[in-house]
């Protein structure tokens, strides 16, 4: 029982081991202790998607969830997946469509966006929107994004034919 | 805002957990997957002074399909439950409705066990339960006891549950051939809490017969209406306007979204919807 806590987890593949306020929530703790300020902080209360991140492989809220309950873990941020080449695909296709304007969301969309994309998720509209649902965006329309993804999926499925 | 301070402990057996609960005399506040509580701690609507974590309880893991149900570990989240094999075949309410609740990174964090803890008023697992008439078992300082989910659900956020109570497992009853099911809920967008909804379980469809109907998001909790599941029952469920006129009995509660008037409405549109899927 204590107000701070030790953890140790890995984030983008690097160890870490730090010391936190257990009230300290884990986008702050990424943000702040860290310096990974690709993860945004929107709402703070679960609604903007913004502070999307994968924990063990999931895709969370940043916001909800504590530091401390991230001990043990293996955090992605929006950096981990680009430095990997996980977003290359997608990172390409929202420059192309312009499924950016001022960039807030983008973080989040790419994390929501890639784990539909890793569920085997199809390339249809409605169920792209449905997805994202939870990610909010005050530039685009949503038009371009739902685009990007589709197009993504689109040319894995066509890159996959061509190996078969 | 960021959440206010608070003690942390993270016990390793339900033992722990419900001596830490029961030490700290309603300070203490057992934290689940986060999904409401975080931002409820958030906003500082909830100030505990500890945070009992409870995902290292080895008891309330285990999603297992019994000869009386399907029995849920406290701490399995939306995610795992999704994920159950033949899911759709052995809770067909539960696998039409879980799409519905939150988004897909909530549902990676949030728990069953957590939602019906905390019984927010428009939260879909509480209505699902009362259809499929659950046992919600517990556990505390006087031993493990089962209530009914018809006993369960008591007033806002106020459940049966003491605070010195931990759930420690949901049973869903096994559905019999011949059960029918139904789900609507009416949002603004997609995975927000419903404005209404309702779930649905049925023993046959034509004639509709032993009918356990849950509205959520409608007043201070889930509820069943009786006399409106009494007036369906019987019924081939096409003409609902006299059933209807049993809405009057819930307490319809208005807030920033909508008056009490467009809620009620909205709670017989649910309950139109899902009878008629049910029934086509």
């Amino acid at each position: 029982m204590s107000k701070t806590a030790n953890i140790t987890l890995k984030i983008n593949g690097e160890d870490i081991t730090a010391t936190v306020p257990v009230r300290l929530n884990l986008v702050d703790f990424l943000r702040h202790d860290v310096g990974l300020t690709g993860s945004h902080v929107g709402c703070e209360h679960g609604v903007c998607g913004a502070c999307t991140v994968e924990v063990n492989g999931d895709a969370v809220r940043g916001c909800l969830m504590l530091a401390v309950q991230a001990d043990g873990t293996e955090v992605t941020t929006v950096e981990g997946l680009s430095d990997s080449g996980r977003s290359a695909a997608l990172i390409r296709s929202f420059t192309a469509r312009n499924a950016l304007q001022c960039g807030f969301c983008t973080p989040g969309m790419l994390a929501s966006a890639l784990s539909y994309i890793d569920a085997g998720g199809a390339a249809d509209k409605a169920a792209i929107r449905e997805h994202i649902s939870g990610n909010y965006c005050r530039c685009t329309g949503y038009q371009s994004i739902v685009e990007a993804i589709c197009d993504v999926i689109t040319e894995n499925a066509t890159t996959e034919e061509a190996g078969a | 805002m960021k959440a206010p301070d608070f003690d942390y402990a993270r016990p390793s057996s339900l033992q722990e957990a419900l001596a830490l609960l029961a030490a700290g005399e309603g300070g203490a506040q057992p934290l689940a997957g986060g999904q409401s509580l975080m931002p409820m701690l958030n906003f500082r609507i909830s100030t505990p002074e500890m945070l009992v974590d409870l995902s290292g309880l080895p008891e309330l893991r285990g999603l297992e399909q019994t000869p009386q149900g399907l029995r849920i570990g406290a701490m399995t989240r939306y995610c795992e439950l999704e994920a159950f094999p033949d899911l759709a075949k052995i809770q067909p309410l539960v696998a039409a409705a879980l799409p519905h609740i939150a988004h897909d990174a909530i549902r990676n964090r949030g728990t069953i066990g957590g939602s019906v803890a905390l019984a927010d008023p428009a939260a879909e697992m509480p209505a699902i339960l009362l259809a499929l008439g659950a046992v919600i078992s517990l556990d505390g300082p006087n031993g493990p006891r089962d209530v009914a989910a018809d006993d369960y659900f008591l007033g806002y956020y106020e459940t049966a549950c003491e605070p010195d109570e931990l759930i420690t497992s949901i049973l869903l009853p096994k559905i019999e051939p011949g059960d029918s099911f139904g789900f609507h809920e009416l949002v603004q967008r997609h995975g927000d809490y419903a404005m209404a909804g309702v779930a649905i379980r049925s023993s046959g469809i034509a004639p509709l017969a032993g009918l356990r109907i849950g509205f959520f998001g409608v007043a201070d909790r889930a509820l069943r209406v009786t006399a409106l599941e009494d007036a369906l029952n019987g019924t081939d469920g096409t003409d609902i306007a006299g059933a209807l006129s049993h809405l009057s009995e819930i307490d319809f509660q208005g807030d920033t979204k909508i008056t009490a008037e467009t809620r009620a409405h909205y709670a017989g549109v649910a309950l139109k919807r899902a009878l008629k899927e049910m029934l086509t």
